[in-house]
């Protein structure tokens, strides 16, 4: 156990993890030269598509060092906020972290955020200034950042690039000089985290462990302590690029088990693993409960998809803990979920991953906050649907959640970025330099604002030159109102939106605007409008479709034709058709589109 | 009852919209004609006994023809199929081939029907259109024909950006006032890989623009209803006792064989068409290996194509037909989806049938598409 290593890589997006993993791996050939790529571990299809890791990912690496021989298990994370939950569940797994930073861009908002978590984890930080290659590298400015926020020695920085490879040896070496072996009892009873868990078609449910005292051995009957459900170890084994299954896993280190679990509900992150004949008598102490951001609504485009589209978000849930939802009803669209996600990018991955894993498509409806409300009666409703929301009679007050936004950027951007925080009920709260170049200007502002397009607007009113995390600082009373759109006079409710009242207006005329433009032209005439209540604040129409058919019809025409139509057809299946109007399914989502 | 159809891909200029199978060469001519000719002996047990009711000459040009070829043609199909002594056999002609000896020629090889493209009676439109006859021979040509012909059949086009709505009403009436008893009349459609779109794209031509088609079909079929036409298909209107035989059998679902490069047969199961290529044609015909490609129809596809065709006709979507071929769940589904068209004045309902009105008519793709399965 004192040749044990675990580590996680942390950073601000794009700061490199992924790519100073694959010098780690490839120069402790845990992966040969056949099997290597860029970010080898983002394995994902849509993290090689959009070039970010979603997923943390674990493996383990063999490595000799001065005569002795180590095992590092190695966490890489994700660095987008969305997905800080991941790099939290990795932390709890490891002794020690790499925090990386771009040599050419700093210190930025998530390095910070993370090395928090990490420092709430009691972790051994190793700073690392990456990317050093490159022509804009500022190694020394970047050191005294690095300086003033951990307080550590100047020699304890070390400089690195994961595309070159210079100074992988080195933070081999840290790894096993400076970040602690893993403490705990081998002979104690069986007590192993589950940090994460995948579904499999052919295996079932895999879960992710890591062991904090004793030894789990393959065909052992272990108890999952908080379901308090039995299985027998069918296959326990170590993470490498695939699993490689082991007779047992000690303490200390990090490995999966196989269990034949089918359902996903049996599996929690979290929860403690431990032996059914032999058990702990402590549970470890688990996560804390994601907390979701957003709000939407997921439903089958076909309304008798939904029963399979339940087992599919069951299966995803396993892949991805922070995923929550329950059943939702909607007048319009029938059975669906009321899903919590921990912001838009993470909501737009679940939409992808169940059509690309699952093949399922979706409407997803327009995501809120959630909201809560007083009624004159005393009673308190949490509103994450806008549904929920009571009638405006029966309101007494209405609360909306608060974050505090830390942005980090150049001072010649701080004007736009006032006057862009300010238009979305911003308060400034504090503005400090960090260095003479750099600027932390922290906001106090409604949640509701930073979800749709807050994120766009900051890096094109600063060319990209600010980083921006946020924290929930709790619910302050608003004068929020429900929007619902209508069409051909028919309320909507997958559409409607809650807001607030000051931006009633803009907001309803930009929606049937957009709406006008995603809604393709029909048979009929479509009326689109907005409305708080009884009052209609925008309208637009859809003229119906002048002529819709061709001229011939003949003998050499008939199946050609009737292939185009069918190809219509299927096309119509992408829609709902709600009353009279069929509607595609991203219209559900203009909201997010208003400034396109 | 069944039809034949003869393919003829020669024309003499290319219109600029034409996406029809022609060629403006007469190199392999003959040849060709004898393709056409084995091809019938080939294929003639496809119809298997039924009798040949309609015989059609298309293309292309078929009075490009002379009338020995017509003939000689004709005989073929004689020879290999049993035809209805009161058989409707037309050909397509251009104005221009139109002289009294090639009319005398045609009819003496047994043509009683012509159908005469002549898509417009003003100059500057067939000069847009490229045609390759002018405003006087359109006329011309016509009133000769009707000297021996009665049963004349011409096409018209509208929306081009050059109609106005008079010029259109220009072009219906002289139709009428010669005494036409069924006029095709088409909406200038760009189909992909032609001239015109082409033109289009690089904007030496204005793109056509739906609402005024929309608005000359809509007037077409308000004069012709008072001049007494049936407005029996789509596009097509006939005096009572002159609708097009040949076309009629399409929407009827009946079987027909076509001859010739790129035409198209149908026996109730499969449909097969020709490759659109005359020399690969025929080469392949005279190894008596025809190159064509088959698409045998499943019952959705049959419905499907059964609800597009039937909603394009005066006699309608008959849902009892549906109920006896398909059944009751198809039946119920089409009457439910139907309900909103009958609402919103675009179909109407008389017992089991449904037929579009004429703003129905406007939209009849979208709401076949919609019935689809
Ligand atoms: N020049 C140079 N480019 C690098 C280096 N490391 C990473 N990059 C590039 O930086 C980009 C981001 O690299 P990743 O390794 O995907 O970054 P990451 O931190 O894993 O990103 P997330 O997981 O999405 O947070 C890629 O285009 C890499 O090629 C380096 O040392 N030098
Ligand atoms: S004459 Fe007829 S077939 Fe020939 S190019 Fe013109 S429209 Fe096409
Ligand atoms: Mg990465």
């Amino acid at each position: 156990m004192k040749n044990i290593r675990n580590f996680c890589i942390i950073a601000h997006i794009d700061h490199g993890k992924s790519t100073l993993a694959d010098r780690l791996l490839q120069t402790t050939h845990t992966i040969s030269d056949r099997e290597m790529m860029d970010q080898v571990l983002d394995d994902m299809d849509l993290e090689r598509e959009k070039g970010i890791t979603i997923k943390s990912h674990a493996i383990q690496i063999n490595h000799k060092h001065k005569g002795e021989e180590y095992i590092l298990n190695l966490i890489d994370t994700p660095g987008h906020v969305d997905f800080s939950y991941e790099v939290s569940r990795a932390l709890a797994a490891c002794e020690g972290a790499l925090l990386l930073v771009d040599a050419t861009q700093g210190i930025q908002a998530q390095t910070i955020s993370n090395l928090y978590l990490a420092i709430d984890n009691d972790l051994e930080i190793i700073p690392v200034i990456n990317k050093i290659d490159m022509d804009g590298a500022m190694i020394e400015e970047v050191k005294d950042q690095i300086i003033e926020l951990i307080g550590c020695k100047p020699e304890e920085i070390l400089l690195a690039s994961g595309r070159t490879g210079i100074g992988v040896d080195a933070i081999l070496e840290a790894i096993i000089d400076r970040i602690p072996a893993p403490k705990g009892k081998e002979d104690a009873p069986l007590q192993a985290l589950i940090f994460d868990s995948v579904f499999n078609s052919f295996r079932g449910i895999i879960v992710y462990f890591r062991i904090v005292n004793g030894v789990l051995k393959k065909g052992d009957k272990v108890k999952f302590v908080s379901t308090n459900q039995e299985y027998e170890a069918d296959e326990v084994g170590i993470l490498k690029l695939g699993l490689e299954a082991r007779k047992e896993v000690k303490t200390g280190d990090v490995g999966y088990i196989i269990t034949g679990i089918k359902n996903a509900k049996e599996v929690k992150v979290g929860d403690t693993i431990t032996n059914a004949l032999n058990p702990t008598q402590e549970i470890i102490k688990g996560f804390q409960e994601v907390k979701p951001m957003v709000f939407a609504g997921i439903f089958p485009v076909n309304t008798d998809e939904f029963e399979e589209l339940r087992d599919c978000m069951d299966k995803l849930q396993l892949n991805d803990a922070s995923l929550t939802f329950e059943l939702e009803t909607s007048q319009a669209l029938g059975f669906g979920f009321r899903c919590g996600f921990l912001g838009l990018l993470h909501m737009e991955i679940i939409q992808e991953r169940l059509e690309r894993e699952f093949n399922q498509t979706v409407i997803t409806t327009v995501p809120n906050v959630s909201f809560i409300a007083y009624t004159t009666k005393g009673e308190k409703i949490i509103v994450n649907n806008p549904s929920e929301m009571p009638d405006a009679v029966k309101t007494d007050r209405i609360e909306e959640p608060f974050i505090k936004a830390q942005i980090i950027t150049k001072p010649e951007y701080i004007g736009n970025i006032m006057t862009l925080c300010l238009s979305k009920r911003g308060i400034l709260i504090n503005q400090s330099y960090l260095t003479q170049t750099r600027v932390e200007l922290v906001f106090e502002m409604p949640l509701t604002e930073i979800v749709f397009d807050f994120y766009d607007k900051l890096k094109s009113q600063t060319r990209g030159y600010a980083s921006f995390d946020y924290h929930p600082i709790g619910y302050r009373e608003a004068d929020i109102v429900k929007m619902d759109i209508l069409l051909n006079n028919d309320k909507v409710d997958a559409l409607s939106a809650l807001i607030h009242r000051g931006k009633g207006q803009e907001f309803g005329r930009k929606l049937c605007e957009k709406l006008k433009e995603l809604v393709p032209r029909q048979q009929f005439q479509i009326a689109i409008q907005a409305a708080i209540g009884a009052k209609i604040l925008a309208r637009e129409n859809i003229s119906a479709m002048r002529k819709d058919v061709t001229a011939k019809c003949y003998g050499g025409d008939i199946s050609r034709k009737r292939k185009l139509l069918e190809k219509q057809k299927e096309g119509k299946k992408r829609m709902r058709q709600i009353g009279n109007v069929e509607v595609p399914q991203e219209a559900f989502l203009a909201v997010l589109k208003l400034d396109e | 009852m069944s039809g034949i159809y003869l393919h003829i891909p020669f024309c003499k200029q290319a219109c600029s919209y034409c996406n029809f199978h022609f060629t403006t060469s007469l190199h392999y001519k003959n040849d060709l004609l004898k393709a056409l000719v084995k091809e019938t002996e080939l294929e003639k047990e496809y119809l298997g006994k039924e009798p040949v009711e309609t015989i059609y000459f298309g293309g292309g040009t078929p009075s490009l023809l002379s009338s020995i070829e017509i003939g000689s043609l004709l005989e073929a199909v004689y020879r290999n199929f049993s035809i209805d002594p009161g058989a409707e056999i037309t050909l397509e002609s251009n104005p221009d081939d139109i002289t009294k000896e090639k009319l005398q020629g045609w009819k003496s090889a047994g043509i009683n029907r012509l159908s005469i493209g002549v898509q417009s009676f003003f100059e500057e439109e067939l000069k847009w259109m490229n045609r390759a006859h002018n405003a006087r021979q359109a006329r011309e040509g016509l009133e000769l024909a009707t000297t021996l012909f009665n049963n004349i059949t011409m096409d018209l086009i509208y929306g081009s950006p050059l109609l106005t709505d008079e010029m259109w009403k220009h072009n219906v009436d002289t139709a009428i006032d010669l005494g036409i008893s069924h006029l095709s009349c088409y909406a200038l459609t760009v189909e992909e890989r032609t001239p015109l779109q082409k033109m289009i794209q690089l904007q030496q031509r204005k793109d056509v623009d739906n609402d005024k088609q929309a608005r000359q079909f809509l007037l077409l079929m308000q004069w012709l209803k008072e001049k007494g036409y049936e407005h029996y298909e789509v596009s097509n209107f006939a005096k009572p006792g002159y609708r097009s035989r040949h076309n009629s059998s399409y929407w009827k679902g009946a079987s027909y064989l076509g001859v010739g490069p790129s035409a198209h047969s149908y026996n109730g199961k499969e449909r097969k068409w020709n490759i659109a290529n005359n020399n690969i044609y025929i080469k392949s015909i005279n190894e008596g290996q025809p190159k064509r490609e088959t698409e045998v129809l499943t019952e959705e596809n049959k419905i499907n194509e059964h609800i597009m065709i039937s909603l394009r006709t005066m006699e309608g979507l008959d849902l009892e037909t549906v109920n006896r071929i398909w059944g009751n769940l198809q039946m119920k589904r089409l009457e439910a989806q139907l309900e909103r068209y009958i609402q919103a004045g675009f179909a109407i309902k008389e017992h089991s049938l449904v037929k579009l009105t004429n703003e129905g008519m406007l939209r009849a793709d979208g709401i076949a598409a919609d019935l689809f399965n």
